[in-house]
């Protein structure tokens, strides 16, 4: 049987954190075979910590691949509530033999790590405790169906972690019944699992690492656990999705299947029993955008999901949906790109690409929600926007936000009834007389009044176009009638501006210094200020939620010496964009962009900043 | 075989009480003489034969000549000229949402079999309820006369020089694609494609009409079989038809041998008068060997080539959404009670 192995040397314990420095506070990086069932272990892990209290982050780094890949799962445990990614992490999980070696190089100075101890391990480094377990010692052992031996093995580190950390078992127990839907067979058999990897460890390991977690409060109290695109998901179905159509692109479809989970349990007739809504997986994604738009000009709150490739072949759809003022709501889970880049990495590079999308003069609305609970909010406020303004809106989501599994805040109940725009009525057609038409703005915003096909009177129709049309829809070359409509287009567009979701604005008394960031990178950029303040320097900083941009950015940029945009692409996307909407602060903003596949983490933020003062 | 006569055939008004007139709508800005002008012709006389109440249907269109006609016909209904192939995806949308609408999408060949091929044939693929109409003429009319997917193999045109590509049939394409109606007529025979529209506005799911129509701007050369000429000399009839509507007092005489019915959905029958005594359109493999040997001895086949409306369900079915329009369901059915969120919430 094999032993743990010690190779500390003496005096390195003192060299060591203080344990209590060290409880609830590290992060672990779980390598594992891709399509090995791993998730499920991991979000075992996650859950039970939550469960314990303590603020977890997890990510899920994972190959475009189905089976046989490497993949890793980071989890962060950190006792101040910072949720955003770090490096490097202290405890190394090594299931996978062909990146071993590195994931052990990676570990932190003074951190540990638990291997299989069927892998061939080469170098051991002093300054780190190694514990071996024989996972396929222990799998024999249970005597497992065969087909399910890979899966259920991967709960051995779950049993070795939870000895070792002192993870709560009831609480794995809970979080494993959670994860089956309370099925008790496979419960049962991956819990029986976990319990022999306990026993075992318990009985072979002796702990020297400082690692440790114990049940906290202050925190997780009333909190969920969701990913971004479930709770996206969730915020169209309480916004009155009627019609999804989509293409399958990761990481957008997992949308669409919460989507077509959500949709059946909530919104079936309950006399009928039939559906009041439709999912269609379209051809591709301009069928779907397509589709969407024949819904959304019909008056059906239509929405679909997609990625950078998906967006690329939606353009022309969204350039129609601007021009003939077609609500449609598109979640834009991003990916890096360009090209198909890399498929399961996260970036914010669509912020440009969507902002001007389509040929033409356009620019449309875009939304940047920050975690799961404003995913659920934009949601449903997608639609109302979408339909008060008649335009495509689109939601710039990401893979890290929408795939990974975040506490979140529980998500409010829409606080208003939902906004259906500017439609008229047959009888208000018939009450108008002539006076009507669709293309008119009345009321000086820009936004004229529609009708919907199947308004039961012969002059409330009208024939929607992606051609030159005048006010009344009727196909026009005359040059006045394009100056007039592109002219009203963009007045149309002023009026979002202070429609969509104003920036969140934390002004610190004092601050020279101004942080612009979007999205995901909130939890990093919260962080990033702790570091600076940390070092002295005090920061505001708007989290911008929409774009077209409104006077708080704008009274932000000049109340602040310096500003600095961050965001996870290379060229600065949303700084460009801030450029050409406030050019006399151009001197102002400096860009901090990276990307490389990861969420930002707060260190490099910090360091980039400082290194530009 | 006898020839049936709608109650309201011949009057001036139709059972709304709106004459002919009350179907037209813009002038025609096409070519004069366009096979497409006679379509828009035929479709507002079907129109108001049939009494539709515009207001409940929707003209859909992509790009093109053809795309361009429902600005033509039928000006009080609703109408979205889309973009460039993809009218299916837009109709599939209208149609989901509001499924009280009758949709009539129009298309032409360059957007129906070049740029939007897949569009079309995942819209048969759906049985998409609707009117699916191509205005086929073998070329590209608005960009002047370039060559389209169906044009003759070995055609000439001025500009555009020899196509040496095969044409694409959109009948086969519509029956690989497992339609439930694909018939193809002719322009210029007004009597056969106002049958045919009559019976699919009838049917439940897709209905395609291959529409030869002649461009006698770009493709009216007698060796074209997209042409006048052509169409008149070669056309080869497998059934003359007549539709009744479930409205009429119908008095067949069911000895007749040569005769059959069709019966769709809503009561009403298509009286089919055989010309081919052999020639079954609910045989599917016949309408494959039919098409593919009409194509390889260049005829010119007209008439209801496969119909079968209980061979699948529609989209509306498969779908299993409520009676009530999706676009008409109150606020209420659109959003779940706090309870329900609360509830989810405390699955999470």
């Amino acid at each position: 049987m094999s032993i743990a192995l010690r190779e500390t040397p003496a005096n390195a314990k003192e060299q060591l954190p203080a344990a209590s420095e060290w409880a609830n506070n590290f992060s672990i990086n779980i390598a594992t075979v891709n399509g090995s069932g791993s998730q499920t272990s991991n979000l075992v892990l996650l859950r039970a910590l939550f469960k314990m209290g303590i603020p977890v982050n997890g990510k899920n780094l994972f190959p475009s691949n189905i089976q046989g890949l490497p993949t890793w799962y980071i989890i962060r445990l950190s006792k101040d509530g910072y949720l955003g990614r770090k490096d490097p992490y202290e405890i190394a999980v090594c299931m996978n033999g062909r990146t071993v070696a590195e994931d052990m190089a990676n570990v932190a100075p003074g951190g540990m790590v638990i291997y299989d101890d069927g892998l061939p391990i080469a170098a051991r480094r002093h300054d780190v405790t190694y514990y071996g377990v024989p996972v396929g010692q222990l799998v024999k052992e249970a005597n497992l169906p065969y087909e399910l031996r890979d899966y259920i093995a991967n709960m051995v580190y779950v049993g070795a972690l939870t000895y070792l950390l002192g993870i709560e078992l009831p609480e794995i127990e809970d979080a494993i019944a959670w994860n089956f839907g309370g099925k008790p067979k496979p419960t049962q058999l991956n819990m029986s699992m976990v319990r022999s990897a306990y026993s075992w460890a318990e009985k072979n390991l002796v702990k020297t690492d400082p690692y440790r977690v114990a049940r906290m409060s202050g925190f997780n109290e009333g909190k969920i656990l969701i990913d971004g695109n479930a709770a996206a998901a969730l915020g169209a179905v309480f916004g009155g999705v009627t019609v999804v159509a989509w293409y399958p692109i990761t990481p957008a479809s997992s949308m669409a299947d919460a989507l077509g989970k959500y949709l059946p349990q909530l919104r079936t007739d309950p006399q009928t029993g039939k559906a009041n809504f439709a999912i269609i997986q379209a051809e591709d994604e301009l069928a779907a955008l397509g589709m969407v738009v024949g819904a959304g000009w019909a008056g059906a709150r239509a929405m679909t999901a997609t990625s950078g490739p998906g967006l690329d072949l939606m353009s022309e759809f969204v350039g129609l949906a601007y021009f003939a003022e077609v609500p449609a709501v598109v979640w834009d889970i991003q990916r890096i790109g360009p090209s198909t880049g890399l498929p399961t990495r996260t970036g914010q590079g669509d912020i440009s690409t969507a902002y001007y999308l389509s040929h033409g003069d356009t620019r449309h609305v875009l939304l940047f929600p920050a975690d799961p609970k404003e995913c659920f909010g934009f949601g449903w406020i997608a639609f109302d926007l979408a339909e008060q303004l008649q335009v495509p809106v689109m939601v710039l989501s990401d893979l890290d936000l929408g795939m990974n599994v975040w506490i979140s805040d529980p998500f409010d109940y829409p606080d208003k009834p939902l906004a259906r725009g500017k439609v008229l009525t047959a009888e208000q057609v018939r009450e108008l007389g002539g006076a009507w038409g669709r293309y008119k703005d009345v009321d000086g915003d820009g936004i004229p009044y529609r009708t919907l096909p199947g308004a039961p009177y012969l002059l409330a129709a009208y024939f929607a176009r992606g051609t030159g049309h005048d006010e009344y829809a009727r196909y026009s070359e005359r040059p006045e009638h394009w100056e007039a409509n592109l002219t009203r287009l963009a007045r149309k567009f002023d009026t979002a501006r202070q429609l969509v979701p104003a920036p969140v604005v934390d002004r610190v008394e004092g601050a020279r210094y101004g942080i612009i960031s979007v999205g995901s990178n909130h939890p990093a950029i919260e962080e990033a200020r702790g570091i600076l303040r940390a070092a002295g320097i005090e920061t505001s900083y708007l989290r911008l939620r929409a774009l077209p941009i409104n006077d708080d950015v704008h009274n932000f940029i000049r109340d602040h010496e310096r500003i600095f945009v961050v965001e996870n692409n290379r060229d600065g996307q949303l700084n460009l964009i801030l450029l050409s909407e406030e050019p006399c602060c151009g001197a102002k903003l400096t860009s901090i962009a990276r990307c490389n596949g990861w969420p930002l983490a707060a260190e490099w933020i910090a360091d980039a900043i400082q290194k530009q003062m | 075989m006898t020839t049936i006569e709608t109650p309201i055939r011949g009057a001036k008004v139709n059972a709304l009480g709106l004459e002919k007139k009350a179907y037209q709508a813009a002038p025609s800005t096409l070519c004069k003489g366009c096979g497409h002008d006679s379509i828009s012709q035929r479709i507002m006389n079907v129109a108001w034969e049939l009494s539709l109440d515009q207001t409940q249907v929707v003209k859909m269109s992509g790009i093109g000549c053809s795309s361009k006609s429902p600005a033509y016909f039928m000006g009080w209904s609703h109408a979205f000229n889309s973009v460039h192939g993809r009218m299916p995806a837009v109709a599939t949308g209208a149609a989901v949402a509001n499924r009280d609408l009758t949709v009539i999408g129009v298309s032409g060949d360059g957007d129906t079999a070049s740029i939007g091929t897949g569009q079309f044939k995942h819209a048969v693929r759906r049985n998409v309820p609707m009117i699916y109409i191509v205005e086929n003429n073998g070329v590209y009319g608005l960009t002047k006369g370039q060559f389209s997917a169906t044009a003759d193999l070995g055609q000439k045109l001025k500009y555009a020089g020899v196509n040496n590509l095969p044409p694409l049939d959109i009948c086969l394409e519509a029956l690989a694609a497992n339609a439930t109606f694909v018939a193809r007529s002719f322009a210029g025979d007004p009597k056969q494609v106002e049958s045919l529209l009559k019976a699919a506005f009838s049917h439940r799911g897709i209905a395609v009409l291959d529409i030869i129509s002649p461009c006698v701007t770009f493709n009216n050369h007698d060796d074209s079989t997209k042409s006048y000429s052509w169409g008149k000399q070669q056309e080869v009839a497998l059934n003359e038809l007549s539709f009744v509507p479930d409205y009429a007092e119908i008095t067949i005489d069911g000895t007749y041998k040569d005769e059959l019915q069709v019966k769709m959905h809503d009561g009403s029958r298509i009286v089919l008068k055989k010309l081919d005594p052999d020639y079954d359109p609910t045989d599917k493999l016949n309408a494959f060997r039919t098409l593919e040997e009409a194509r390889e001895n260049q005829q010119f086949i007209t008439g209801l080539i496969y119909v079968n409306e209980h061979e699948r369900p529609d989209l509306h079915e498969l779908l299993h959404y409520t009676d009530t329009p999706l676009v008409y369901l109150p606020d209420e059915a659109l959003r779940p009670g706090r309870e329900a969120l609360e509830k989810v919430l405390a699955s999470l």
